[in-house]
């Protein structure tokens, strides 16, 4: 019990910040030029870029016979992909909407950055079905338009469809969530800039924000409706984008567990991609009071559990298709276990499966460059689980005689290294430009685990929660009888 | 409704909260609050009520779910029917993630530009400042000036015993 109450009343936020500190370290980072190390970052990050450019320039030139693909292997590295980059988006909402529905404060040091992951993730996600189309001029017959085809409309009982709305929906709400509580911190950047261009950016951004009650109660409203929609809504994405899958009846895909197992590893990969940003931020742009133990021992936490559930899906999976008595079902999973792409599948259980075990034990949840190489380790398994779940079942078709190989072609690695550069690039501009830390939320919850020592910011009782700013009416100044 | 008002600066969010419990207790005619942050707990200090915004949530969501069902309806099995692997022309529930999307997609951004317009912000409003480094860390209580009864001493003296760390009378100018 004592051991509770102390972890309930440990600061939030490290060396004893005033909301002036917290406006003056946070906005500060962006009146700085940028050091040596942002420029090799984006220097790298372009790079990388620059050669997704080109491969996606040769691929809409040439088309999709440049990739490595066959008759029988018809889907393999451009979904890879896209599931994989979708998948990280979704720690970014868990993080900004879920947490806040269930009141996990810590989260107002992260979650401005998870936003912006997921919505650079999303990005770089919706690129690859694009460039899969062959022809991605014509994206736009995705949308159900009145048209001169008939007008022939969109098949709304295909998954792809409902895929085409779900990552749209998913986008625009993030975006909006991630603009709407970035509001208040424009102000604080529009009224701090003394560079007049400043200014009037920041300005146009801020909507004219001037922290007024009224506002504030109106705009908490708004933030908590659109957590309740965003967490609705971050379920249904990958339960969306694994019916893709589901509803095909090829065996290993053909399964009701796709769902909560989708969504589960995309939590999984996108709270593994945090941790490797935030610690990252953390060290570059001394973040340390910011992003503590505290803060890395959770989000941890939240990456062991998840990764015991993918586990488990594993497992049973394996469990449903020897249950099922179905000999096709039952190839799959020895075929991948055994395979030619056995190595892929063994990667996948190492870094998802073996590798967060270690997070059991408190001494590496502390270690920083611990956890560091662990979620770099889960981010290279979670792709490959996709990687495993789209070839291996497709490889083996029902006729041997279809039975084929696959190797990606130079083209599709260049483009899967674009889509790192892109997400980089646009990360390392996120932190240049906007506040990396939500300067008013953090503001927030500076008293929590204060004691009762007063004297300096807002003092609080210690409880933590958010009725814990109670103040006591002072004795000297007791209200008087109303005679207006 | 008067254009002067007397405004209140304060260090801390304890010690607004305890100045605004006193002033209203006086009867004074607190017009705003400005704070760098959301405090919780000051809407009930102010009295003020809960805002509507989830109805209008809860109408523009259902609008845009049943407007969707509508729309694949008379697409898939009206407009043009396609025959999708035998399936019937008014598959409803192949319907429903669709739905679901274009309902919280509805119901999300229209929220959000509904908030916008009945707070007015916009790009190139401009913000009313009664004093500088509220979006920083000073709390600001401003107090409508109502009728020749208000004795702006007195409010001084009472609010620089609240720990108000700054007093003073706007005239005309909303702030801006």
């Amino acid at each position: 019990m004592a051991e509770l109450l102390q972890a309930l009343t440990r600061p939030l936020i490290g060396g004893d910040k005033t909301p002036g500190q917290v406006t003056e370290d946070i906005s500060g980072l962006l009146n700085n030029r940028p050091g040596p190390l942002w420029w090799a970052g984006f220097f790298l990050a372009l790079t990388l870029l620059m050669v997704g450019v080109i491969a996606g320039v040769y691929l809409i030139r040439t088309g999709i016979g440049t990739w490595g693909l066959n008759n029988t292997v018809g889907w393999a590295f451009d979904i890879t992909n896209f599931v994989f980059w979708i998948g990280i988006g979704h720690a970014g909402t868990l993080i900004s909407a879920v947490l806040f529905l269930v009141r996990q404060r810590w989260r107002t040091s992260v979650n401005r950055a998870a936003e912006a992951m997921t919505i650079f993730a999303v990005i770089c996600a919706g690129l690859f079905p694009v460039l899969h189309m062959g022809r991605p001029w014509m994206a736009y017959w995705m949308f159900p338009y009145p048209n001169f085809r008939g007008p022939l409309w969109v098949n709304f009982r295909s998954p792809l469809v409902w895929d085409f709305f779900a990552i749209s929906t998913y986008f625009i709400i993030s975006l909006t969530f991630w603009y709407l509580g970035m509001m208040p911190d424009l102000a604080t950047l529009r009224d701090r800039a003394k560079n007049k261009v400043k200014r009037f950016l920041y300005s146009i951004g801020a909507l004219g924000w001037d922290g007024s009650y009224k506002t504030w109660l109106r705009y908490e409203t708004v933030y908590t409706l659109l957590a309740g929609l965003a967490t609705p809504l971050v379920l249904s994405v990958h339960t969306i984008v694994s019916w893709d899958f589901a509803t095909s009846v090829i065996p290993g895909w053909h399964t009701t567990i796709f769902p909560p197992y989708f969504v589960a590893g995309a939590i999984f990969s996108g709270m593994a991609m945090v941790l490797t940003l935030m610690l990252v931020a953390r060290k570059t742009m001394r973040l340390e009071d910011y992003i503590t133990t505290r803060h890395v021992d959770a989000m941890s936490k939240l990456l062991l559990a998840t990764g015991m559930m993918v586990g488990l899906a594993y497992a049973t999976e394996f469990l449903t298709a020897m249950y099922s008595g179905n000999e096709y079902e039952q190839f799959v999973f020895i075929n991948r276990a055994l395979g030619p792409f056995a190595w892929a599948y063994w990667i996948m259980v190492g870094c998802n499966v073996l590798v967060p075990q270690f997070l059991w034990f408190r001494q590496v949840r502390q270690n920083f460059l611990a956890v560091f190489v662990l979620s770099l380790l889960v981010n290279v398994g979670m792709w490959f689980e996709r990687f495993t779940i789209i070839v291996t079942s497709l490889h083996r078709d029902y006729l041997p005689s279809n039975w084929s190989g696959y190797t990606p072609s130079l083209v599709e690695l260049g483009l899967l290294i674009g889509s790192f550069g892109l997400f980089f690039t646009l990360f390392l501009l996120f932190i240049r430009f906007l506040p990396v830390v939500s300067m008013n939320e953090v503001k927030g919850v500076l008293h929590i685990g204060r004691g009762g020592h007063g004297g300096h910011g807002p003092g609080g009782n210690g409880h933590g929660g958010p009725e814990s700013v109670r103040p006591t009416p002072d004795p000297t100044t007791k209200p008087e009888e109303v005679t207006a | 409704m008067t254009d002067r008002r007397t405004i209140g600066v304060f260090a801390s969010e304890n010690d607004i909260m305890n100045a605004i419990r006193v002033v209203r207790a006086r009867g004074y005619d607190i017009e705003d609050v400005y704070t760098p942050y959301a405090i919780h707990g000051l809407e009930r200090a102010l009295g003020m009520k809960r805002s509507r915004l989830p109805w209008i949530t809860l109408i523009l969501g259902l609008t845009g779910a049943g407007l969707k069902v509508w729309f694949e309806y008379w697409t898939t099995a009206v407009n043009w029917p396609v025959n999708v692997g035998g399936k019937p022309w008014d598959s409803l529930p192949a319907f429903v993630p669709v739905t679901f999307e274009v309902m919280v997609l509805l119901a999300g951004v229209s929220t959000v530009l509904v908030f916008l317009g009945v707070a007015q912000l916009y790009p190139g409003r401009k913000p009313k400042r009664f004093y500088p480094g509220v979006t920083d860390d000073r709390f600001v209580l401003v107090l409508n000036e109502t009728d020749a009864s208000f004795d702006l001493e007195e409010t001084r003296e009472l609010l620089s015993s609240l720990n108000a760390v700054d007093v003073d009378e706007r005239i005309g100018e909303e702030g801006r």
